[in-house]
């Protein structure tokens, strides 16, 4: 049985596995789960993660959450090329040395972005106060220019000369606010050119299949059922705002 | 190799206890943060983001306490177990560490900045709602690593301790810093715990005995309000 990959597209992370992933023709499964329609709150997804998040892999008995984990395993596994997640001890230490800080450093503040702009306002037809919003998008643009002047510098990618996990990582959650209607990249030259060059190295068809469903967001999400959020609706206010 | 810490910070600790207990040769350099320290031009120069701990080894200058432990552990020669070589058990630690971030450093964190640092610095008493909220979530994340990452075995990735544990156990140890323990009702965390101490050994006490001792009030000043709202910002969205 082949690698099986649990993912939404709609979610940064399982962008980022699922890049890497097709990138490096690693055969998997694809198990789509719907954050929207709340499956990943399903008994079956259960079995799979505890956490009940995405994205999660399942290598026969093995199961494993955390799409950084996951990727690092799978370029151990199917021996990627060493660029993505190099054996050198200290370029893999800037790698991972990103991959650490964005946690906290960008994905808080791109969700934040992306739920305040949308899901909240449109999906559950709350107001989001202006100085709520005034405040994630401050955090947000602090995030970007400590990327262009501290990760990137004056590399071409975040880890040297070859694009690395580290790009992909980053990428799909600067996109994630674009997928809002959120232009981050004008007016940062810096930005745009490298990630001109990160679509290059991953292949456009690829980058754009994998964005099509967030950057189709402020569409798709008047089609959704606002009761599903429901349930989460005090939860998920006193998370963002 | 030198190591710019301040031990009152958790993933300082942590770097500080693999350091002593693997007995990797190194030079500790204390960064005071209450004193401001950590925003000198010298040392903004070396980090950008003013933060500790930052590792400097011939010239290589690297921050993130995950990544500086995963670094040491590969570089130098210490047990495998600290950070092991077979795929899935290496992925055990990728996920715990991974998973930290958002949760048991985000919410531990979150107390102890209510408790202590906002506190003291703004002068004010502590927010008793915010507080609730703040025990409520560590109390979800307490429960996961006991359920999820402790079920059925003696550390959080398997049968030996990891980096992993140092990172939780530092965050965790944080709150003693007000005299909270939080691990007080959960046994099971506390015979985890009691492991990770006796495996680290003597490092374990030295690294806490600042944040131990009760400290007085100005220790806790931390020298601006960017420090504060980085700290509170931290925390801010769980």
């Amino acid at each position: 049985m082949a690698v099986e990959l649990f993912l939404d597209l709609f979610s940064q992370p399982c962008r980022a596995v699922y890049i890497f992933a097709k990138k490096n023709n690693i055969p998997f499964e694809f198990r789509r789960i719907s954050l929207m329609d709340g499956e990943h709150f399903g008994e079956e997804f259960g079995k799979i993660n505890l956490m009940r998040k995405v994205p999660a892999l399942r290598d026969g008995d093995f199961y494993l959450a955390e799409s950084i984990a996951i990727m690092i395993y799978l370029a151990e596994k199917f021996e990627t090329p060493d660029f993505w997640y190099p054996t050198d001890i200290r370029q893999r230490a800037r790698v991972n040395e990103y991959l650490s800080w964005q946690h906290q450093g960008i994905r808080t503040h791109s969700s934040k972005v992306f739920w305040l702009r949308v899901m909240i306002p449109m999906v559950m037809g709350v107001e989001v106060p202006k100085e709520k919003m005034d405040a994630a998008l401050e955090d947000l643009n602090s995030s970007l220019k400590l990327i262009e002047e501290k990760f990137l510098d004056d590399r071409p990618f975040i880890a040297g000369d070859q694009v690395s996990l580290a790009d992909i990582v980053a990428i799909v959650e600067i996109m994630q606010p674009v997928g809002s209607g959120l232009d981050v990249f004008q007016g940062r030259l810096k930005l745009s050119a490298w990630r001109d060059r990160v679509q290059a190295a991953i292949g456009k068809e690829l980058f754009d299949e994998a964005h099509q469903a967030i950057l189709g967001a402020q569409e798709n999400v008047k089609l959704l059922d606002p009761t599903v959020l429901q349930a989460s609706k005090s939860k998920i206010l006193r998370y963002f705002m | 190799m030198v190591v710019y810490l301040d031990l009152l910070s958790q993933p300082c600790r942590a770097v500080y206890i693999l350091l002593t207990c693997t007995k990797i040769p190194h030079k500790v350099h204390a960064v005071a943060l209450r004193k401001g320290e950590h925003r000198t031009p010298e040392f903004t120069n070396m980090n950008l983001m003013q933060k500790v701990p930052v590792l400097v080894d011939s010239g290589f200058i690297l921050t993130e306490s995950d990544a500086i432990l995963k670094y040491l552990a590969t570089q130098y020669d210490v047990p495998e177990h600290w950070y092991p070589r077979q795929p899935q058990q290496r992925a055990r630690v990728d996920e715990y560490t991974a998973w930290h971030h958002t949760n048991t450093r985000a919410h531990a964190a979150k107390v102890f900045i209510l408790e202590v640092l906002l506190p003291r610095h703004m002068g004010s008493a502590v927010d008793k709602v915010a507080l609730n909220n703040a025990l409520s979530n560590l109390k979800n994340t307490l429960d996961k690593l006991e359920t999820m990452f402790l079920r059925r075995q003696p550390f959080l990735c398997g049968d030996d301790i990891t980096v992993a544990d140092l990172l939780a156990i530092c965050e965790l140890m944080q709150p003693l810093g007000a005299g909270r323990d939080i691990l007080k009702d959960h046994p099971q965390l506390q015979r985890w715990r009691s492991r990770v101490q006796s495996a680290v050994g003597k490092s374990f006490d030295e690294a806490h005995h600042q944040l131990i001792l009760q400290p007085p009030v100005s220790q806790w000043c931390w020298a601006s309000k960017v420090t504060v709202d980085y700290l509170y910002g931290l925390g801010s969205t769980h």
